[in-house]
């Protein structure tokens, strides 16, 4: 390791910090009122972690209706309101914070700037996506208005047209739902709009668009597609107030409006949202797997250009969600081949993972393993994408569990892998101490284990004809042999991500201490002490190559040589 | 600023020059809001002619020729408050800041008009067809826009009015200037679909 060069020369202030003074309270308050971007993104990460384990529980409770045939565990309608609560929960409080996570504490560190571009905007944002959160929530106590018992939504995270009209949803339920989105959606533009300005405008001297870490492209072409993305669904979701508060008529097909609209509308930010999520995940690989392979990444351009490519094929794709609706042959020719255009810049990004790997010197530690299973995941995932972007295998298998298996395949075979990999990463880098290794190969393989009996189960269920959304099946129809096998599977990533908590926790106090760049890694983060001070940089660095820190560990091969 | 060279090459002093972070925040926010309105006229323009039953925009609707001059123009007069406050002219800055609050207020008080109109007269609500949910979501959308836009521009006058705005202020002004300018076009797109398409 070369840590002697580390933290840089004058990098620091080595005056000692002052010791802490104050009770809890004072602590409290701190996090309460602070704009600081570090603090911030870790308080995204909680949120998300806490969402990811209710909408997870969620996710064992439905399991466990679905082990058995004719169980009575969870109602009718408890179980539709948890797999709609699963399915809100899981994409807009736990993906979307963790993509403003990883981004608010890493990027301004890797473009060495002092803070976010509008550090109060970034905690407004953060607030308000807390407070949709809560609103969500609170819908288990107040959604039934004035109709007795309490209730939460129970009309699938896409909510169609006309389950959602007043007649048919009664109660507040729905309303929370709308509402919830909406504000967690201004949380969201606010987020984006800061994490592009930080980009454009706080890069440090010589940080060329070209030379940014890819994590920051990344995030920059995520937050650049989340602008126009979650507003068609804040825009859809006001049409939605509208229609149930002033009996407006945008979704109510007997005054002449359409149902279609709502899923044209929905889709429009549905699925460019699912490209949303997995971009950090691609972040996270970009920075991992070259660190852990002792090589700098294999065509950083190419990487750059597939990323945009991706962002913009995907705001073309929506309507592949749309098949069985009776589309003219036209609309699904188009979007047949707009989705299986998506597996072109996807597959370079593969490609050079794995031509970055070629070669290395790997080292399998936690965040590599994650990363590892992450590319053949990913690529699985891809490929069940391409044969469900062909319609006449659609029109056979939609609304089967083939479906669920291949977005549970991104979902968690990619982001939740890689966001596990991203927290074994900088988890030394924001507190100071190493993550507990064998616990985290434990979490690792029980996860992985876990995963593959679940989600690889499902696409044969899916395959016999299981449809989604239904409560119970009866024993007679062959699933109920699959279906504990998915059960027992969706118990064993619940044990691994125990597994996981109780690391994060522990570590946090007993965890070996850190230092500052533990991985030997590259970018400007690991050259700042472990938590960075408040100031990130005491003098703000200048860098010359995509790889500073290599540059200054190695000064007699320094990478600008070669980059320019 | 002295700085760590992290690699010796790139410390000659050559500029550095990014652009202004606000700016870039406000064309962030101009793309997302355009998204937003993108949607609501893409569903104007669909229900256009489906409503089951009436008032129809035929029957109701009267091109607000004046109003519209009246919210373009302050588009004009915002641009030349910018240029006299680049040249410290404050008391012309004020003047043409304050016409530019004056014409929206002009824009809102006709607007209120013609609904009062449309609501009173004609009986046209947005629960009534789908021509009144389009209506009044899509130019409401806009009016609400619009009121945000005088928020700021008369907090901005107040501040000019008691000698706390100063030329080094413009580039945030500009910002706001920039805004306004974007609820002027979006006008535009919404006067082209509701009156001219639509009717």
């Amino acid at each position: 390791m070369a840590d002697r060069t580390l933290p840089i020369h004058g990098a620091l202030d080595l005056t000692p910090p002052r010791e802490r003074e104050g009770t809890i309270l004072d602590t409290l308050h701190d996090w309460v009122v602070t704009v600081d971007h570090k603090k911030l993104g870790i308080m995204y990460m909680i949120l998300a972690i806490f969402f990811m384990l209710v909408a997870g529980a969620e996710a064992i409770c439905i399991r466990i209706q679905l082990a058995l045939p004719d169980n009575h565990f969870l109602s009718p309608q408890v179980f539709n309101r948890f797999f709609t609560m699963h399915g809100t929960t899981m994409v807009f409080l736990t993906g979307i914070p963790l993509i403003f996570g990883f981004a608010n504490y890493m990027v301004p560190l890797q473009i060495g700037a002092r803070d976010m571009a509008f550090p109060r905007l970034n905690a407004f944002s953060f607030w308000v996506t807390l407070f949709g959160g809560l609103l969500l929530y609170y819908s288990f106590l107040g959604g039934s208005g004035l109709y007795g018992m309490g209730n939460a939504p129970d009309v699938t995270w896409w909510a169609y047209a006309p389950l959602t009209a007043r007649a048919f949803s009664p109660g507040h339920a729905t309303d929370y739902w709308a509402l919830a989105l909406i504000v967690t959606g201004i949380g969201t533009l606010g987020a984006a709009v800061n994490v592009i300005a930080t980009v454009i405008s706080m890069r440090c001297k010589g940080m060329t668009l070209m030379r940014m870490p890819l994590f920051t492209w990344l995030m920059l072409v995520d937050s650049g597609l989340l602008l126009v993305t979650i507003t068609p669904l804040t825009a859809a979701q006001v049409m939605l107030v509208i229609d149930r508060y002033l009996g407006g008529h945008f979704f109510d097909t007997q005054a002449g409006g359409s149902a279609l609209v709502w899923m044209h509308f929905f889709w429009i930010f549905g699925h460019p949202e699912v490209y949303v999520l997995v971009f950090p995940a691609f972040a996270i690989a970009s920075e991992v797997i070259p660190v852990f392979s002792r090589k700098a990444i294999f065509g950083y351009p190419a990487m750059v250009a597939a990323s945009v490519g991706i962002a913009f094929v995907s705001l073309g794709v929506w309507a592949h969600h749309m098949f069985t609706v009776g589309m003219t042959s036209v609309s699904n020719t188009f979007f047949v081949l707009s989705t299986m255009l998506v597996g072109i810049p996807t597959g370079i990004k593969i490609f050079n993972w794995l031509a970055t790997m070629w070669g290395g010197k790997i080292r399998f530690q936690v965040p590599m393993l994650f990363c590892t299973a992450f590319l053949f995941q990913f690529l699985a995932a891809g490929l069940t994408g391409i044969m469900l972007s062909v319609a006449p295998w659609d029109w056979q298998l939609h609304g089967s569990y083939f479906v669920i298996a291949h977005f549970h395949y991104i979902l968690v075979g990619a982001i939740v892998f890689n966001t596990f990999a991203g927290i074994y990463y900088w988890f030394p880098k924001a507190t100071g101490r190493m993550m507990n290794q064998t616990l985290g190969k434990w979490h690792f393989w029980l996860f992985l284990i876990g995963f593959h009996v679940t989600f690889d189960t499902m696409h044969f269920v899916g395959f016999e004809g299981m449809p989604r959304w239904i409560y119970t099946y009866p024993a007679d129809r062959g699933w109920s042999h699959l279906n504990l096998v998915i059960s027992m599977g969706g118990i064993i990533q619940g044990i691994a991500v125990l597994i996981f908590a109780y690391n994060l926790l522990s570590s946090l106090f007993v965890g070996k201490i850190a230092g500052n760049d533990p991985w030997d890694a590259w970018t400007l983060e690991w050259s700042t002490s472990s938590p960075p001070p408040d100031y990130n940089f005491a003098t703000d660095p200048v860098v010359g190559s995509r790889r500073p820190l290599w540059d200054l560990k190695h000064p007699e091969d320094p990478d600008w040589k070669y980059e320019a | 600023m002295s700085a760590i060279p992290l690699t010796p090459h790139v410390s000659d002093e050559r500029p550095w020059h990014l652009p202004y972070r606000g700016r870039i925040g406000m064309y962030c926010l101009i793309i997302g809001e355009s998204a937003i309105f993108t949607i609501f006229v893409v569903a104007y323009i669909f229900y256009i002619g489906k409503s089951l039953y009436g008032p129809t925009p035929q029957q109701v609707l009267e091109v607000p020729i004046f109003n519209s001059i009246c919210l373009l123009s302050s588009s004009l007069t915002i641009w030349l408050a910018e240029r006299n406050l680049e040249h410290r002219k404050m008391n012309l800055f004020a003047l043409w800041w304050g016409l530019t609050i004056v014409l929206g207020m002009i824009f809102l008080v006709g607007t209120g008009l013609e609904w009062y109109k449309l609501i009173y007269k004609d009986g046209l609500t947005i629960s009534t067809n789908l021509f009144g949910t389009t209506f009044y979501s899509l130019v409401g959308l806009h009016a609400t826009h619009v009121i945000f836009g005088l928020c700021g521009l008369s907090l901005v006058l107040i501040f000019t009015l008691t000698g706390k705005v100063k030329e080094e202020h413009a580039p945030k002004i500009e910002v706001l200037a920039l805004y306004w300018h974007f609820v002027d076009a979006i006008w535009v797109v919404v006067f082209t679909v509701v009156y001219i398409i639509g009717r």
